[in-house]
């Protein structure tokens, strides 16, 4: 095993446990210009960017939920960056205090002390994207993972059709569901279509994406657009108190579907929307 | 940002308001689930709680030369305690209730009666929530229910959050879901 690539990787759940994105942080901070002085939603964020600034400059887990860790790994790293390689350094890190113990057996109870076991962490192995082959980690948190969900189309109870009007109100509603839950303003990665396990797992790959990103169809772009604009206009606010920012982003994908299928399949991050990329 | 000093006496509570922010100075005493399924099962939940508060919250404590420090100790989600919370408020004279996510009616309506409010703490803000606890006067329960469910007395300086239910029956979760419940329904008639 090359204990080089193993520093990296304990190096990168440090820097992604203590350290916010700089397109999200710089996303909370235009937010927190746009809200009132003195507003429920400006202290929320300011306490938020507080903290942030603080993690940072200890080099501490912003958030105590850890969360599950997700590890994208470009298939061409196959053979360097392999489950051992992670898990490997992902103990280390535990050790370090850089995570918390955060691993449950979830037939025992008991507890995976250095966060490693069959299927912790997650590995994806993925498509090359760049030129130089990365290794991207998302963390995230139970409480916004329990705030995802999924939608059947037709919906009657939100009177959500078989088309992208119909995706509009499930995204809407998935908003106003999560109001006080899942620490807004958060991000929503959104499948449609796929089956139930590829819709999960598309939505969470769009969180991915930097916040600046569009969608590349068209049709899609303009969705996310809509739909930020309109669950900002909702007035939920950051923690739920009430404000002008609900979410910092919309980032939708589709996947193809069998015509007795037609699902829509959100994964809601929240503010704390850890994720960081390196260069291998 | 009102601040809001220990002891938290019934005058000072009741004249806080939904939507104030505050900045919370003394004892903090944190319970989560173990805990109120003890207090329910009619066992002495050891620390006075009158006049004091209550945080949802299972902080990560290190233990260093005998010495407790907190790592990270941000609110975890409230609405579990719902079924026990009313009749805690009722018995143990505690005054103010920090977490995350808000709680249902009977809890409001205890805060009511009983001179009690719930202050939203900013959920993910686990380092700065830490770096508000000056010290750690002690801890109770920490074999029984393990150290993120055990109860640890901290003492906080300038803890910041938002008075999200207050002791007059109003509630900023209930006034958000109204507002955005009612927008929903526009968007939802427009095309």
């Amino acid at each position: 095993m090359d204990m080089t690539i193993v520093d990296r990787i304990v190096e990168l759940v440090r820097e992604t446990s203590s350290s916010l994105p700089d397109d999200v942080e710089g996303a909370l901070k235009r937010a927190l210009r746009r809200e009132d002085r003195g507003s429920s939603a400006a202290v929320v964020l300011k306490t938020a960017l507080d903290n942030c600034a603080l993690a940072r400059k200890q080099g501490v887990p912003l958030c105590q939920d850890t969360g599950t860790l997700a590890f994208y790994v470009d298939e061409r790293l196959r053979r360097k960056v392999t489950p051992a390689t992670l898990k490997k350094a992902v103990a280390a890190a535990t050790a370090r205090g850089l995570l918390r113990k955060n691993c449950i057996d979830s037939v025992t109870g008991a507890s995976y002390d250095d966060n490693c076991a069959e299927g912790a962490p997650v590995v994806h192995y993925v498509s090359p994207r760049s030129g130089k082959p990365t290794v991207t980690l998302i963390m995230k948190g139970g409480g916004s993972e329990n705030m995802s969900r999924q939608y059947s189309l037709p919906d009657s109870s939100i009177g959500a059709g078989r088309d992208l009007e119909g995706v509009r109100k499930c995204l809407l509603d998935a908003v106003q569901k999560t109001q006080g839950y899942g620490c807004a303003p958060g991000i929503l990665g959104v499948c449609i279509g796929g089956d139930r396990a590829t819709g999960y797992e598309v939505a969470k790959e769009q969180l991915l994406r930097a916040l600046g990103d569009n969608a590349g169809d068209p049709a899609l772009a303009k969705l996310e657009r809509r739909v930020l604009k309109e669950a900002n206009s909702l007035g939920i606010g950051p923690m739920g108190l009430g404000g002008k920012t609900t979410l910092l982003g919309v980032k939708a994908a589709s996947r193809p579907r069998v015509p007795a299928s037609f699902f829509v399949t959100v994964a809601y991050m929240c503010w704390a929307a850890r994720r960081r990329t390196i260069e291998l | 940002m009102t601040r809001l000093d220990f002891p938290y006496d019934e005058r000072k509570v009741r004249a806080l308001k939904a939507g104030e922010a505050v900045s919370i100075w003394g004892m903090v005493h944190t319970g989560r689930d173990k805990f109120h399924k003890w207090f329910a099962d009619g066992k002495p939940v050891g620390v006075d709680f009158r006049d004091g508060a209550l945080y949802h919250c299972g902080p990560v404590c290190v233990r260093d030369g005998g010495v407790w420090t907190v790592r990270a100790a941000g609110p975890t989600t409230s609405v579990r305690e719902n079924p026990y919370e009313p009749a805690f408020i009722a018995a143990s004279g505690v005054r103010v209730v920090i977490g995350k996510g808000g709680m249902d009616a009977n809890t409001l309506a205890a805060m009511k009666r009983c001179g009690c409010v719930y202050v939203q703490a900013v959920g993910g803000a686990g380092a700065l929530y830490a770096a508000s606890v000056k010290r750690v006067a002690g801890v109770d329960f920490l074999d029984e229910f393990g150290a993120a469910e055990a109860c640890w007395h901290f003492e906080v300086e300038d803890f910041r959050g938002v008075v999200a239910m207050d002791s007059h029956g109003n509630s900023l979760f209930a006034d958000v879901a109204a507002s955005s419940g009612k927008r929903i329904s526009e968007l939802y008639s427009a095309r």
